[in-house]
C-alpha cells in the first residue's frame, strides 16, 4: 500500500496540471449549461483535438499509436487532474473508454494505425452497436447478419438504443456471421464506417426529452473482411472485452462528475431553506450529504484499488460490476438527495427561477438511464452472483 | 501509487490469518464467550508472544513497532475470526492514550506492561449521554490538596472494564478534559456488567465513588489530553472498522457456501436470483467498506490532514456495511440461520456492537459534515 505518486507519476502529473491551467477554455460551464447537445458536441470535439494536440489524450495508450505510453495509473491522475482544473470532458466517449482499448487488445498492428489515433484526435467519433431490439441483457441472442461474400462481408439488421449514433464515424458492431450459430458462437465484431451505403440512423428520443441515443438500421451494408476485429467467429469475446472496459471506466468519470455535483449542492446548502433554517443546518440535509459523499468516497477508492489489481493482473475482471452497480445507483441516490434539498425548484428545468438552469432536474432523469445503460443493476448482480462468487447459474 | 498489500504486507495478513485460525477456531471462540471476560490468561499470553499485543507501539516499550496500515490489515483476520476479548480496548484505545498523553514514566511502566502482555486496560469515556463527543464528559475529578485527585461519578459502556488491570478515566477537572490511570481495585471503584448483544466482549458500569488516586496518576489534561483520546478514538476506529470487514468477509463465505450446497425445487438455492442478489450486495458492501476501511488506515498512519474525514468515511460505512450483511447472511440461510447453533448471530450480535463503538454511522456522517459542510 502506497498511495504517494512516485517521482514520474508526480512529474507527468505537474506538467498535466500547468497545461491544463494555460489551456483549458473559460467558457465550458457556459457551454454546458446553455448549449444544445449538438453545440455542445462540436465544442467538445474541439476541446478534444487541443487536448491530442497537447499530447494528452490516450495516457495510457501506446506512443506509436498517437498515444503517450504512460501507465494506467497516470490515467488515474489525468482524469483526477481534468476535474480538478474543471476541464470540459473529452467528446469521443465510446472511442476512448471502450471501443479504443479493445482495438489496442484485438487489433492488428494495420488496425491499430488506421484507427487509434483518429480515436484520440476526435477525428473520427465512434459509436457501440451492440443493442438490438430483441437482444439486449441476452446480447449473445442478436440477430444482425454479416455474411462474408469473397472479400467483404453483406451486413443486414438494426441496431437500437446507440449514443452517439447521431455523431458517429464508426461503429463497432457485433454481428453474426454464422447464420447457423446459435448465442455466443459464430458472432464477428466489425468496425463498420458509418458513411457507407445502406446505413440509416434514426434518432431515439429519451425520457429526458433528447436524442441521445439512435437506432441504426443496416441494409446490404459492404465491410471489407479486413475490418473484423480479433477473429472472425470470435466477436463475443472481442464484445466481452469492451464490456469489461465498459463496466470499469465509465465509472471514473462518473465518480469525477457525481462529486462536483455534490460540491455544488454542499454549496448551495448555504442558500438554501430546508425544515426552517438554512439547509447547511438542518442535521436530516446535513446526514443525507454526509452519505452522498461517502458513497462517493467509497466509489472513488474501490476504483483506485480496481486500477492497481488491473495494473497486476493486466485485464478488468468480473468486480468491474461492482463499480458499475456502485456509480449508477448512488448517482441515483444522490439525485433524490440532491431533490429533496432543493425543494420546489428542484423540479424547475428553465426559466428564471430554475437552479443551475435546471441542472439538478436534467439529471435526475437523466440518471434514471444509469442502472439500465452498460448492463443494468440486475445484470450486474447476476454476473457477480455467478462470476465472482462462482454461485450456480441461473440461466 | 499502489493501493493494494505489499508482499511483506501479504505476508503479515498470511500468518495473522494462520495464526487467529489456529488459535480462535469457532468452538475455542464459543468457549470463551461463556467465560467471565470472553479471554483467557492463556490465549492473551500467546497473542504477547507473537507481539500483537505491542503492534504499533515502539520497541522502546517492548513493542512490535509495525504501522497503523499493517495493525489494520491484522485486525481484519482477527475480526474474521471473532477473536473475542479485549484487545481493541486494551492495545488500541488504552494503548494508543498511554503513548500520547503518557510521560515517559509513565510510558515505560505501563505501556511497557499492555505490550508484553502484562496488563489488560481500557478507557472510560461514555456517560449516561452515551455520546462519544468529548464535550459530553462530565464526571469530575477534584483536585485535592495534597495533590491528589479524588473522582465520582458514572461511567457506562466501558469496553471489558471487568478484566483491566487500570483505567484510563475522562474526566474534568475544573472545566478542562483530564486523563487519570485508575488501578482497578481502587478503593470507591465498582464494576457492574452491563449485559449486551455481544457475546464476546463485555460492556460494564465504572462508578466512582471518591475514588483518590495520586498526583502521579494524571496522563494529561487541557487541549493534551483531548488530542490524545481524539489520537486514540482514531486508532481504535480504524482497527475496528477493519475488524468490521474480516467479520464480512466470513459471513460472506459462510453464505455463499451454503447458497452452493443448500437444494430446495430441486437446486442449489443460490441458482436462485433473489439469493444471488443478496449474496452479490453482501459482497459490493465488503469490498466498499475494504478499500475506505484500508484508506483510512493509509491516511492515518501517513498523518494526513484528510484522515479524520477517511476514518468517518470508513466507520459510518461499515457500520451499516455489516449489519447489512449479516441480516443478508441470515436471510439466506433461512431457519437455520436463526439456530443458536449456527454461526451468523455471532458475527451479526458482533455487527451491532461494532457499530455503536466509537461512533455509529449517524455519528460519523456529522463528523464528517463538519469537514466538508461547514469547512
Ligand atoms: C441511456 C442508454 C444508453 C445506451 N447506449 C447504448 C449503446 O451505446 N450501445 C448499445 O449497444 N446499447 C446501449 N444501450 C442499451 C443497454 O445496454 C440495454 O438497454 C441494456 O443492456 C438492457 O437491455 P434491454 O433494454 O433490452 O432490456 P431487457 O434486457 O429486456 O431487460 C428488461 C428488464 O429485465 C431484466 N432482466 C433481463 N434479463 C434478466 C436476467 N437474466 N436476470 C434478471 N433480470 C433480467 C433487466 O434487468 C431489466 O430490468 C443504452 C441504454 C440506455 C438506457
Amino acid at each position: 500500500m502506497d498511495l504517494n505518486l512516485s517521482a514520474e507519476e508526480t512529474k507527468f502529473r505537474d506538467e498535466l496540471a500547468a497545461w491544463l491551467k494555460a489551456n483549458v477554455p473559460s467558457d465550458w460551464e457556459t457551454h454546458r449549461l446553455h448549449d444544445t447537445m449538438h453545440d455542445r458536441f462540436d465544442f467538445l470535439r474541439k476541446w478534444q483535438k487541443r487536448v491530442f494536440e497537447g499530447g494528452w489524450a490516450g495516457v495510457a495508450w501506446p506512443k506509436e499509436y498517437g498515444g503517450r505510453g504512460a501507465g494506467l495509473m497516470e490515467q488515474v491522475i489525468f482524469t483526477e487532474e481534468m476535474a480538478k482544473a474543471s476541464a470540459p470532458p473529452l467528446a469521443n466517449v465510446l472511442g476512448l473508454a471502450l471501443i479504443g482499448p479493445t482495438i489496442v487488445a484485438y487489433g492488428t498492428g494495420a488496425q491499430k494505425k488506421r484507427y487509434l489515433a483518429n480515436i484520440l484526435s476526435g477525428d473520427e467519433i465512434w459509436c457501440q452497436g451492440f443493442s438490438e431490439p430483441n437482444a439486449g441483457s441476452d446480447l449473445a441472442g442478436l440477430r444482425t447478419e454479416a455474411r462474408l461474400e469473397g472479400d467483404h462481408y453483406i451486413v443486414n439488421g438494426q441496431k437500437v438504443w446507440n449514443s452517439y449514433g447521431w455523431a458517429a464515424d464508426w461503429c463497432a458492431l457485433v454481428t453474426r456471421s454464422d447464420p447457423a450459430s446459435q448465442k455466443h458462437k459464430g458472432l464477428s465484431y466489425l468496425l463498420v464506417d458509418m458513411k457507407s451505403p445502406g446505413i440509416e440512423v434514426r434518432p431515439l428520443r429519451q425520457l429526458t426529452g433528447e436524442s441521445e441515443f439512435t437506432e441504426i438500421f443496416f441494409r446490404d451494408v459492404k465491410v471489407p473482411a479486413e475490418n473484423v476485429l480479433g477473429t472472425a467467429g470470435d466477436g463475443w469475446n472481442v464484445a466481452l472485452g469492451t464490456l469489461a472496459h465498459e463496466r470499469a471506466t465509465l465509472g471514473v468519470s462518473a465518480q469525477i462528475a457525481i462529486r462536483r455535483q455534490i460540491d455544488r449542492l454542499i454549496e448551495l446548502s448555504h442558500e438554501v431553506e430546508a425544515n426552517g433554517t438554512v439547509a447547511a443546518q438542518d442535521p436530516l440535509t446535513r446526514q443525507k450529504l454526509a452519505q452522498s459523499y461517502i458513497e462517493n468516497e467509497v466509489l472513488r477508492l474501490n476504483q483506485m484499488r480496481a486500477v492497481s489489481k488491473i495494473i497486476q493482473t493486466g485485464a478488468p475482471g468480473p468486480e468491474g460490476s461492482i463499480l458499475k452497480l456502485a456509480w449508477s445507483e448512488s448517482n441515483q441516490r444522490f439525485q433524490i438527495v440532491a431533490q429533496e434539498m432543493l425543494g420546489a425548484y428542484a423540479q424547475l428545468t428553465g426559466g428564471d427561477f430554475a437552479i443551475d438552469a435546471g441542472a439538478f432536474s436534467y439529471a435526475y432523469l437523466r440518471t434514471r438511464g444509469n442502472t439500465i445503460e452498460a448492463g443494468t443493476s440486475e445484470i450486474q448482480r447476476n454476473i457477480i452472483g455467478q462470476h465472482v462468487l462462482g454461485l450456480p447459474k441461473s440461466y | 501509487m499502489h493501493f493494494g498489500l505489499s508482499e511483506t504486507q501479504q505476508t503479515i495478513k498470511k500468518s495473522a490469518k494462520e495464526f487467529f485460525s489456529a488459535e480462535c477456531p469457532m468452538p475455542e471462540v464459543r468457549r470463551l464467550m461463556e467465560t467471565e471476560h470472553a479471554m483467557d490468561d492463556a490465549l492473551w499470553k500467546k497473542f504477547a508472544e507473537q507481539g500483537w499485543t505491542g503492534i504499533i507501539f515502539p520497541e522502546s516499550y517492548d513493542g512490535f513497532g509495525l504501522g497503523i496500515f499493517e495493525m489494520a490489515i491484522a485486525l481484519e483476520e482477527m475480526g474474521r475470526a471473532l477473536v473475542p476479548g479485549p484487545f481493541i480496548s486494551t492495545v488500541l484505545l488504552a494503548g494508543t492514550v498511554l503513548e500520547r498523553a503518557g510521560s515517559q514514566e509513565q510510558k515505560q511502566k505501563y505501556l511497557g506492561a499492555i505490550c508484553r502482555g502484562e496488563a489488560k486496560s481500557t478507557v472510560a469515556l461514555l456517560e449516561r449521554s452515551g455520546s462519544w463527543n468529548l464535550d459530553s464528559v462530565m464526571v469530575r475529578a477534584k483536585h485535592q490538596d495534597d495533590g491528589s485527585y479524588t473522582i465520582s461519578g458514572d461511567k457506562l459502556f466501558v469496553t471489558d472494564a471487568g478484566i483491566a488491570d487500570f483505567l484510563l478515566v475522562a474526566v474534568r477537572i475544573e472545566d478542562a478534559v483530564a486523563l487519570l490511570l485508575v488501578p482497578s481495585d481502587a478503593p470507591g471503584l465498582t464494576k457492574t456488567l452491563m449485559p449486551g448483544v455481544d457475546l464476546t466482549r463485555r460492556l460494564y458500569q465504572v462508578s466512582f465513588n471518591k475514588v483518590n488516586v495520586p498526583a502521579a496518576n494524571l496522563l494529561a489534561r487541557g487541549p493534551k489530553a483531548r488530542e490524545a483520546l481524539e489520537a486514540a478514538l482514531d486508532v481504535a476506529c480504524v482497527g475496528l472498522t477493519a475488524e468490521m470487514v474480516g467479520g464480512m468477509q466470513r459471513l460472506l463465505d459462510i453464505t455463499v457456501e451454503y447458497a452452493k450446497t443448500r437444494k430446495q425445487f430441486g437446486k442449489p438455492i443460490g441458482t436462485f436470483q433473489a439469493v444471488q442478489h443478496q449474496c452479490a450486495d453482501m459482497l459490493f458492501l465488503l469490498e466498499g467498506a475494504r478499500s475506505s476501511a484500508y484508506y483510512a488506515a493509509w491516511m492515518l498512519s501517513e498523518n494526513d490532514p484528510g484522515a479524520k474525514a477517511a476514518v468517518s468515511v470508513a466507520k459510518a460505512y461499515a457500520s451499516e456495511g455489516y449489519r447489512d450483511a449479516g441480516n443478508k447472511s441470515i436471510q439466506v440461510q433461512g431457519g437455520m440461520g436463526f439456530t443458536w447453533e449456527n454461526d451468523a448471530h455471532l458475527f451479526y450480535r458482533r455487527a451491532k456492537a461494532s457499530e455503536l463503538a466509537f461512533g455509529d454511522a449517524t455519528f460519523h456522517r456529522e463528523r464528517l459534515a463538519q469537514i466538508i459542510i461547514d469547512k
